[in-house]
């Protein structure tokens, strides 16, 4: 089982009751998985707000209730959090959080243990998917027994990670029910600050509680050269380096129990704190007055691995480091190994690839760009995003561009690019302040009826539910035309028309008012594409042009360059070009990039590879 | 010897890196040891780089990576990408790799070529046992793109890569492959067992040389059963 799987596993046999997230790497498997089980009510939500503030209505009816979301969804919801945290639960509450450690899909690297801190609340760290599992069970049983909504901290390296978990069986828990409680759940002033000081009180017996818990535990070790703290993942990487070190493991990281950091402090030459990513315990256990190190030795951001840990360690105790990663120095080669990058690219045929190809035509612009597939853009060849900040920024960014414009800048044609999820997500609200501040933006609404970066889940748009069921699906058109766009500044377009697509996005620059150009193509990877009879170059009629690698489909492939002396003396290159025909999915978009239409349908040719 | 064995399993994303990494660590479990994978899905389904971690071991496993220099079998399912794994393989180590290259789109974009034959020669020179295998010409053998990974990972197994028989791996696969495909996959496994046997038994020479490379030091076959894997599933 992975981390995430666990973590579903984990929350059904809880009894939990509703699940609800919005997708993001590496957290989006935990609702998939939760749909599995047909007596837990899941849902994408919109968005990580929303899905807190269904996972703490449920919670309030009575039901054990959990959300998941990555990193930067916390800061989404957490407008929600910090007012929940003053209310309590009625059943359990937990807010699963993933942190994209070394940023493998994420636009910043952050710390969630933070909120803990921030809106005092118990954060959990699990090390790996069997205590991912036994972790979420126990996050109801602590919600409940301290009346807070607990937040369950994930990492990469534990939801993509998998190993052998040991189930169990489903708890039947009762629904309480909601009671009104208006004092309680009604946060006006006054009732917010009687509640204060019960949170802080419910913080202070956590505290006491994280001195006790088999959540926290010292481990011996017969070298006392240096003692570990450490929660998550980085457990692992420690007993993978310093088997034979003594350290404290936090499962419960916060409160941080200091008490048991002490007694090991006192027990070893030197305590250091093993965290990823912020110095927070480090800085906590200072505070206290012991002697640690952390930030000083270790990096600050990415993964504290065996390879990173090891060496730093060693260096710090004075002693010789090993040669690693060893097999640099054993295996040489003769001549030095340049492997090129692969970077992530788009899917062939992929919808968005027209509308890249037409903005890197289109001079004079400054484009903002959203969270997605499409943030891909932003790479060779097309390099037609400007920015890309948080999902749904690309709306309010765009009108700042308008609006803050310098007169140098007076004749720019300001677009802004975002998906349809993202456009759900936070984007609907920034074009309703486009609209009503008379923006002078063309924004490209992206729609290819799913959650592309993250798999291909379902959401509003979409027409499906989490479980692959039919659901009300919004019509982007009438959405924005009921947010103030003109009917006539709307346009729905192919996107592999590329004809249709240059008329609407050059008409639609030049007109000083807000538009949107909608595309209403299916992405690639989903069961709702269709492919069509794939595609060939006729290599006779091939001038080399390269006007079809400018759209930047990975199905096309360069054959061979050549440079030739045009008759005006000049040089030119040319690059003579093939279509993968078993990856083409005959889109129908590069071929009207052709001058010479050497790009033919493949039934037009032979087994040799000549037209027939 | 530390009772244990760490796999790298490298390519390009939609080659089908995290089902092979399932089905060595399906065949682990039912062999009775313990294990532990890992993967950076995050963009995985756009044609980047994709490395999987499998480390599997009759003592339970620490830490889900393995350490650079800790490999023992690199399983290359593209050259370039077993290139860059390289630092993962430990002296002595065995190298499988598909011959067939999948150019980088940013190799058509930048005016620069990329040839799968400079990076198999690299995979020749690096002191380990590297065994060569035409992924494509399996993959036609048996009638369908979508079993490359199987195929590799029987012919890792056919040359004695993995610590486990062929016919654990048939286990692990009818236990993890959608019920319609388990007959084409199980092909797929015999056929890469086969060739990765064939080529086992050459000494990797031949693989070598006909992918330009010159191989050394592949005269060893005994990474086979190094845990002493007799137990029953």
């Amino acid at each position: 089982m992975s981390g995430n799987e666990a973590v579903a596993r984990g929350a059904w046999e809880a009894g939990c009751r509703v699940a609800a997230a919005y997708p993001g790497t590496p957290s989006t498997e935990i609702l998939e998985y939760a749909a599995t089980y047909a007596d837990l009510y899941a849902e994408w939500s919109v968005n990580e707000k929303v899905a807190l503030e269904v996972a703490i209505g449920a919670s309030l009816a009575g039901s054990r209730s959990m959300c998941a979301m990555k990193h930067v969804g916390l800061n989404v919801a957490s407008d929600a959090l910090m007012t929940q945290t003053l209310i309590g639960v009625g059943g359990g509450l937990v807010v699963v959080v993933a942190d994209d450690v070394g940023l493998s899909s994420s636009q910043n690297e952050q710390d969630s243990r933070h909120w803990g801190r921030f809106a005092h609340l118990p954060v959990l760290e699990p090390a790996d998917a069997q205590e991912a599992y036994e972790m979420t069970r126990e996050a109801f049983a602590l919600s409940e027994q301290f009346d807070t909504p607990v937040i369950l901290r994930l990492t990469t390296r534990i939801c993509h990670v998998k190993g052998v978990v040991v189930p169990g069986e489903r708890e039947e828990r009762p629904v309480l029910g909601f009671r009104k409680d208006p004092a309680r759940m009604v946060m006006t002033p006054l009732n917010a600050g009687r509640r204060i000081p019960l949170m802080l009180q419910r913080e202070e017996k956590l505290r006491e509680f994280a001195e006790v818990t088999d959540l926290n535990r010292i481990e011996d070790g017969k070298d006392a050269r240096v003692g570990f703290v450490t929660s998550g993942p980085t457990y692992l990487h420690i007993l993978e380096s310093f088997p034979d070190a003594p350290l404290v493991k936090l499962g419960l990281s916060h409160p941080a129990p200091l008490g048991l950091i002490r007694s090991l402090a006192e027990k070893v030459e030197h305590l250091v704190v093993v965290e990823e990513v912020e110095p927070l315990l480090e800085q906590e256990i200072r505070a206290a007055g012991i002697p640690v190190h952390g930030k000083d030795l270790l990096p600050r951001m990415g993964e504290l691995a065996p390879h990173v840990l090891r060496p730093a360690i060693r260096a710090f105790l004075g002693e010789a480091v090993e040669p690693e990663p060893a097999p640099r120095r054993t295996l040489e080669f003769t001549v030095p190994v340049k492997v090129f990058p692969r970077p992530p690219t788009m899917c062939v045929a992929c919808p968005h690839l027209g509308i890249y190809y037409c903005l890197s035509k289109i001079k004079n612009t400054q484009i903002a760009g959203d969270i997605g597939c499409y943030t891909l853009g932003a790479g060779h060849p097309w390099n037609a995003l400007d920015t890309c900040i948080a999902m749904g920024a690309s709306m309010g960014v765009a009108l700042g561009l308008d609006k803050g414009r310098s007169p140098a800048d007076k004749d720019k044609r300001v677009i802004a690019v975002i998906g349809d999820s993202t456009f759900l997500h936070m984007g609907m609200q920034g074009l309703l302040n486009i609209v009503y501040n008379r923006g002078n933006v063309t924004i490209l609404l992206l729609n290819n009826s799913t959650v592309g970066m993250t798999g291909g889940q379902e959401h509003p748009g979409s027409g499906r539910d989490i479980r692959g069921m039919d659901a009300p699906q919004v019509d982007f058109r009438k959405l924005v035309e009921s947010l103030g766009v003109k009917p006539e500044r709307i346009h729905e377009v192919n996107p592999y028309e590329l004809p249709t697509l240059f008329k609407a996005l050059r008409e639609e620059v030049k007109v000083e008012d807000t538009s949107v150009i909608i595309t209403n193509q299916p992405c690639v990877l989903t069961d709702r594409y269709s492919h069509q009879p794939p595609y060939a170059v006729d290599a006779e009629l091939c001038t080399g042009c390269s006007n079809c690698l400018a759209v930047g489909c990975p199905a096309i492939a360069v054959t061979r360059r050549e440079t030739v002396i045009k008759p005006n003396g000049s040089e030119k290159e040319l690059t003579f070009v093939a279509i993968d025909s078993a990856a083409c999915t005959g889109c129908d978009l590069c071929p009207g990039t052709c001058g010479p239409e050497a790009i033919r349908p493949l039934a037009e040719f032979n087994r040799a590879g000549a037209r027939v | 010897m530390s009772g244990a064995m760490n796999f790298i399993i490298a390519g390009v994303g939609g080659q089908g890196i995290v089902l092979a990494a399932k089905l060595v660590a399906r065949a682990a479990m039912a062999a009775g040891l313990q294990v532990r994978t890992s993967e950076t899905i995050g963009m995985a389904q756009r044609g980047g780089s994709v490395v999987s971690h499998v480390r599997v071991s009759k003592l339970p496993i620490a830490s889900p990576l393995v350490p650079p220099g800790r490999a023992d079998a690199l399983l290359g399912f593209e050259p370039g990408e077993a290139v860059r794994c390289l630092s993962y393989l430990r002296p002595g180590g065995i190298i499988i790799a598909n011959a067939h290259p999948v150019a980088p789109v940013s190799a058509a974009l930048n005016q620069q070529s990329y040839r799968g034959e400079e990076m198999l020669a690299r995979l020749g020179q690096c002191g380990a046992r590297l065994v060569v295998v035409d992924g494509d010409a399996l993959c036609a053998e048996v009638g369908s793109p979508q079993v490359l990974n199987v195929a590799l990972i029987g012919a890792a197994a056919g040359a004695g890569a993995l610590g486990f028989s062929v016919e654990q791996l048939e286990d692990a696969i009818r236990a993890s492959v959608r019920e319609k495909f388990i007959a084409m996959n199980i092909r797929a496994l015999h056929a890469g067992a086969n060739a990765g046997a064939n080529a086992g038994a050459s000494a990797g020479a031949s693989a070598g040389a006909s992918a330009g490379a010159n191989v050394s030091g592949s005269t060893s076959v005994t990474t086979v059963n190094q845990l002493g894997l007799q137990v029953a599933p």
